[in-house]
């Protein structure tokens, strides 16, 4: 329960007069295995409150999932070194027992998945599936958790919900279904849903009926949404804020608008350049980032992305030594970047801007 | 569904076809081919001191100086429609299904079978159930704790129940637990004897160990490696992302999965026991279709033979019917197709 | 690491098996029994063991397998003619007594051995008084008549043995009683009256008494004759009756009340328990392990015990005490066969006798738990055995390679000669005797190959096949024969003689003595039974002469007597424990 209102450098989970309904502060998520420790979450730091949307980017590996997991207490227990402040709506979750996480995962927070045919059992019917998730925190009879299934499915869109409610999920398109996996997650009305990549394996079309969904239920709901994904498009429609993380650790952190119109990490910008776009000419390549994903067991020194960076020898070697640490460099603007700002300005005014 | 159903039934009428078919051949083709004559295989049935006359009247009656296609004719049509039989002072008529009539015993094959399948089944009944709960339930646990001094030690025991031969199990625990401490009943004591269900199963309680013993062991592995992979499915992770219980989900989530293939061998092992627990029931002394079939194999009594071969396939071919069919009914996504 | 596991697992495996059998049995090797019987080894060998008048208790038999049949008619095996005493009394029978006692034959439903008239031809018997069935009708020589009259139908009996077939005078081909259902046709049986039957018979035979006491002469109520159904329920004229007929699987017996003690005198038959069972389609070594254990009385099949429940028994000296070493009527031997050369000639027959290491022979028979070195065919316990050695398998029992080489060199194979030698492949036993004979042999040159056959079929089509056994040089054939009964007809006439050798199917392998066969034909025609079984013997030293066989061992089971039981001797009839003497404390 944090009631730290002063606000402090490289600390953007308290803003001045609000108390974050979900904080997280300096998430650190370790996996030792054989091969050696994976530091899948290095320094994690933000803040999201009812209503608003945070979208969390970056390539895979970059422990976006992992950090979904970690706040939901999914890690079975003894596989993770979970280190760092998780504070839910005030309740301390990094350290409780893992009985009292089970019964606020699915009520307090729920999460929806990437591929919602493997996500839903294959043996069960839906309904039967959304009336375990309701019937676990309600304790009501089996007519009325049906009734409630019906509504949810009818809720997220499904047509015919009393007839579908008796489908497999084999039985649904592959859109109705992420939506059936949204009803279940909804079921009991969570004040914070996690959606990891949910319409990474939809069609395009189903994609934007799918996000509207989830705009539209968290208006109703007034419930906070974090959306993971690797695809810059779908922020940019759902989200209020983004955070941009890479090996680990948060790059970049700030309202959709400022990452889309001043993106200030060669990163992001990276990510930017890199998303295909219809008003360019076809005849121009694809421009990724040049370099591979850096293994979370041998993190590289100093700055993560100092390999890949381009601009990494403007530091004068603090790149490859230091590690750049999470300031705010404008209001509700946070960055980790050794660059100075000047050469920040001029990279973005001459090389980066054009391109976009 | 019944279309899939009036198929297989087809299917199955044409295998037990081509199955009595192979064991008559290889019955009469064998000695054939080592230069037998009908009155050299009428000499097995026979007493020591027969004269050829006697081998020869032998061979006369058991059919053998046909041709073999009238002798399987002869078979087959007893199947459909009967047969008459002398066995002295009258004749008898064996009714369809007629499998015929022992060419030692002269009692007809239907009716022994009959009597000895209640002995089987107890067997295959009461040590289906224990092979199933504690095999699975030792996969389970071991899949959980994997690795553990748990897992490691029942996978052992595990090993050495699938590596240790019936007849030598059965016997030590004969030795000590029937004779030594007297707790079970002794080899040879027939199940249906007993007047009540405690009876029956004081009989029947060590063969039903043995032999889950051996089964149980396949079937921890089998649960083991199945649930290692379902506890490791996206489903397993929402079903905890919901908020359920640990126990739930292993059970509900994980171990439903898992236990398809379970089911599937499952089916399949009982139609095979179901044709006789032929180790078990020697070493037991057990009179069910086991023993009935070794006994008929080492007099080379044809009827017999194919009375057992025959019900062994019936029960094998509706165990792998059913099992299709369970299939259907526990994985939903079968069912489209 | 799995290895060790499996050892540890084994080990202890066989260390419980030890204890069984430690904890199985608990008297002391010198305890005094209610009877004045000393618990040793051999106690029941030509003596009685626990003497008892009691009667009481349910007498539990169990047998691996099946016998061939219930039904007098139509069984073979010793142990079925011993057993059905308890239900079927015949003309004769075997005395129940220890020693030579036991193969004596005494009158049962007669009242005296038969009367042989017309130069052993004809044999009439009178019957007793008060001899009932079962349900209490009397019997008649004319039910005698009818069981020996049906068991003649080969086709619907054929198990049973065929002397009835092969002696009586004038039986119609294909003779059946179900065919030809007016008994009085059958002219080879008179029964002048109820109480009178006489047979009539092709050729003279001295041994008809042998003839009476088979199990065909059981009298069979004509009325209740069910064909192949009858062993569903056979009626009884006997001590017992069957209480329940499980076939394969049990029979029960209870008291016959209808059998009344009074009328049988001289068979010594007691019946002491009330009840009696046979559980049938037991496992070999549960079989032995409940007799140790007590938890069964008597294995019917009274050849032994396993090899494995031996090596335990023998072992452990509470156990050895409580063993009986019966010896059989039978004798294991290799037939040399004069229709492969070199064997026909006599020296180099010789040759092999003289090199034969027959201490090896008996080792192959499980040493001298499996019996004694045979010196010659016909075995001990057989009326009319003389000790005849001619070949010093006393004296020099591992062979003499030198008296053989010389013989060898008489037969003009100085250096040896190549055969083969065959025997039953499922038999272990016949498979180490093949081999010690190679090694043997192969001393003085001559090289055996080794060649199985499947034992079901070893006399339809192999080693009793004479051109099988001309075309593949059989020239010796691992054998061994039971008599029937102790007697020399019983136990020679189907080995020797050579006008039983037919096409296949043989019995006799390959004796041919000219000499031989007239000294039967004399014997049959001899009444007096002791110039008779004189001439038993004399056959025996003509084939041993003649070295027609290569004798190997006099066989001897290890019988196990169980605590309970009561009254227990050796029957020398049928070499087994007395079926009809045995009693059991347990109540």
């Amino acid at each position: 329960m944090s009631t730290n209102t002063t606000p402090q450098h490289g600390d953007p989970a308290v803003r001045p007069g609000i108390e974050g309904f979900l904080q997280v502060k300096d998430l650190r998520v370790h996996f030792p295995t054989d091969d050696g420790v994976v530091k899948s979450v290095d320094g994690l730091s933000f803040n999201l409150e009812r209503g608003e949307t945070l979208g969390i980017v970056g390539e895979s590996g970059s422990g976006k999932s992992v950090t979904s997991l970690s706040i939901m207490g999914l890690h079975p227990p003894g596989t993770a070194m979970i280190s760092g402040q998780v504070v839910l709506n005030g309740d301390s979750l990094v350290g409780a027992s893992p009985e009292h996480i089970r019964k606020l995962r699915g009520k307090n927070m729920a999460m929806i998945f990437q591929d919602p045919l493997s996500a839903m059992h294959p043996y069960y019917t839906v309904g039967h599936q959304i009336i375990e998730a309701y019937r676990i925190h309600n304790h009501v009879s089996k007519q009325v958790a049906r009734k409630h299934a019906i509504d949810m499915l009818d809720r997220v869109g499904i047509p015919q919900p009393n007839q579908r409610v008796d489908d497999y999920p084999h039985q649904f398109s592959g859109g109705m279904r992420q939506r059936a996996m949204i009803a279940m997650a909804l079921s009991c009305d969570p004040e914070l849903l996690i959606a990891d990549e949910p319409t990474t394996a939809l069609d395009v079309t189903v994609q934007a009926q799918i996000l509207d969904l989830i705009r539209d239920l968290q208006q109703e709901f007034n419930s906070a949404v974090i959306i993971i994904t690797h695809d810059l498009g779908v922020v940019a429609e759902l989200a209020d804020d983004i955070l941009v993380m890479y090996a680990g650790r948060s790059v970049e952190y700030a309202t959709a608008h400022e990452i889309f119109t001043a993106p200030q990490h060669p990163y992001t910008w990276g990510l930017l350049g890199s998303m295909p776009r219809l008003d360019r000419e076809p005849t121009e390549r694809l421009k990724p980032i040049q370099g591979t994903p850096p293994s979370l067991i041998n993190v590289p020194s100093g700055c993560p992305f100092h390999p890949r960076c381009t601009y990494a020898e403007l530091n004068g070697g603090a790149s490859e030594t230091d590690r750049p640490e999470f300031v705010e460099i404008s209001p509700r603007h946070f960055l980790a970047c050794h660059l100075s700002e000047q050469d920040r300005q001029r990279v973005w005014d001459n090389d980066i801007k054009p391109t976009l | 569904m019944l279309t899939y159903i009036i198929r297989r039934l087809i299917a199955a009428v044409v295998l037990l076809v081509v199955v009595s078919a192979v064991v008559f051949s290889i019955f009469f083709l064998v000695p054939r081919i080592g230069g037998a004559t009908p009155d050299d295989l009428a000499s097995r049935y026979v007493g020591k001191s027969a004269g050829a006359e006697q081998i020869h009247q032998t061979a006369v009656k058991l059919g053998f100086t046909d041709p073999i296609y009238a002798q399987y004719g002869r078979f087959a049509k007893g199947i459909v429609v009967g047969q008459d039989y002398n066995y002295g002072p009258a004749v008898e008529h064996c009714p369809a299904p007629c499998l015929g009539y022992s060419f030692i015993t002269q009692n007809p094959v239907l009716p022994d079978l009959l009597d000895r399948l209640p002995v089987t089944l107890s067997l295959a009944a009461g040590a289906s159930v224990l092979w199933l709960v504690g095999g699975v339930a030792t996969g389970v646990v071991s899949a959980l704790k994997r690795g553990s001094l748990l897992d490691r030690s029942s996978m052992g025991v595990a090993l050495a129940g699938v590596s240790l031969p019936i007849f030598f199990t059965g016997l030590l625990s004969l030795s000590i637990f029937s004779y030594g401490l007297g707790w079970t009943a002794p080899g040879g004591a027939n199940p249906m004897d007993a007047t009540n269900p405690l009876d029956w199963a004081y009989t029947m309680i060590l063969p039903w160990i043995t032999l889950a013993f051996l089964f149980a062991a396949s079937y921890a592995r089998l649960t083991r490696a199945g649930m290692l992979e379902t506890m490791n499915e996206d489903y397993i992770r929402t079903a905890r992302a919901k908020g359920l219980r640990e126990r739930d989900v292993v059970i509900r989530h994980g171990l439903r999965a898992a236990l398809t293939p379970i089911l599937t061998i499952f089916g399949l092992d009982l139609g095979l026991l179901l044709g006789g627990a032929i180790l078990t029931e020697t070493t037991f002394s057990l009179p069910g279709l086991g023993q009935y079939a070794v006994q008929a194999i080492t007099n080379n009594d044809l009827p017999k033979v194919l009375g057992v071969t025959l019900l062994g396939a019936v029960f094998i071919i509706m165990a792998n019917l059913v099992v299709d069919l369970l299939y259907a009914v526990v994985d939903p996504r079968v069912r489209t197709q | 690491m799995m290895q060790t596991r499996m050892m540890a697992v084994a080990s202890g495996a066989v260390l419980a098996l030890g204890m069984t059998a430690c904890s199985g049995g608990n008297t002391t090797s010198t305890a005094n029994n209610p009877g004045g019987s000393t618990t040793v080894q051999n106690a029941a060998v030509s003596k009685v063991y626990k003497p008892s008048t009691t009667k009481g208790g349910t007498l539990r038999f169990g047998l691996a397998g099946d016998f061939d049949s219930i039904d007098p008619g139509d069984t073979y095996y010793a142990y079925s003619w011993n057993f059905l005493r308890n239900y079927a009394r015949t003309l004769v029978v075997f005395k129940s007594a220890p020693g030579a006692q036991g193969t004596k034959l005494v009158p049962d439903l007669a009242k005296t051995l038969g009367v042989p008239t017309d130069g052993a031809k004809t044999w009439t018997y009178k019957l007793r008084d008060g001899l009932k069935f079962e349900d209490g009708t009397p019997i008649t020589s004319t039910d005698i008549k009818y069981g020996v009259a049906r068991q003649l139908d080969k086709d619907t009996f054929p198990n049973g043995p065929t002397y009835f077939n092969d002696f009586l005078k004038d039986v119609p081909t294909g003779y059946s009683v179900y065919k030809d259902k007016n008994l009085a046709d059958l002219k080879s049986i008179d029964t002048p009256d109820a109480k009178t039957i006489v047979f009539h018979l092709k050729t003279a035979f001295s041994g008809f008494d042998y003839f009476a006491q088979l199990p065909a002469t059981a009298p069979v109520p004509v009325a209740k004759d069910t064909g192949t159904k009858y062993k569903e329920h056979v009626v009884s004229s006997g001590p017992y009756m069957f209480d329940t007929v499980q076939v394969g699987k049990k029979y029960t017996l209870k008291r016959n009340p209808n059998y009344d003690p009074k009328t049988d005198p001289d068979s010594g038959r007691l019946a002491l328990p009330n009840n009696i069972s046979v559980e049938l389609g037991l496992n070999a070594a549960d079989v032995d392990n409940r007799l140790i254990a007590g938890d069964l009385d008597v294995d019917v099949q009274g050849s032994g015990v396993q090899a494995a429940a031996q090596g335990k028994i023998l072992n452990n000296p509470a156990l050895k005490a409580k063993t009986d070493s019966a010896v059989s009527s039978r004798t294991w031997f290799s037939v040399l066969n004069p229709d492969v050369p070199p064997l026909n000639n006599i020296d180099c027959r010789k040759a092999v006798l003289l090199a034969a290491d027959k201490t090896g022979y008996q080792r192959a028979y499980g040493g001298a738990t499996g019996g004694d070195i045979a010196t010659s065919l016909m075995p001990p316990v057989v009326p009319g055995h003389r000790a005849i050695d001619l070949y010093e398998a006393k004296a020099k029992p591992q062979g003499d390679v030198t008296a053989a080489k010389a013989e060898l060199v008489k037969c003009g194979q100085p250096n040896g000669f190549a055969t083969n030698i065959s025997y039953r492949a499922e038999r272990p036993k016949e498979k180490a005797t093949a081999e010690s004979l190679q090694q043997s042999l192969a001393k003085v040159g001559i090289q055996l190959t080794i060649k199985p056959y499947p034992q079901g079929d070893y006399f339809k089509l192999y080693a009793g096949k004479p051109d099988f056994t001309k075309t593949n040089k059989l020239g010796i054939m691992v054998y061994g024969w039971a008599a029937d009964w102790p007697d020399g007809f019983g136990f020679l006439s189907q080995i020797v003689d050579s006008r039983t050798i037919r096409p296949a199917g043989n019995t006799n392998l390959g004796i041919k003595i000219p000499a031989v066969d007239a000294a039967i034909d004399k014997a049959l025609a001899t009444t007096d039974a002791t110039a008779r079984n004189a001439i038993w013997g004399n056959i025996d030293q003509m084939v041993m002469e003649n070295a027609a066989v290569l004798p190997g061992v006099w066989s001897k089971g290890l019988l196990f007597r169980p605590d309970n039981l009561t009254n227990v001797f050796v029957n020398n009839g049928f070499s087994e424990y007395d079926y009809t003497a045995l009693g059991t404390s347990k109540k």
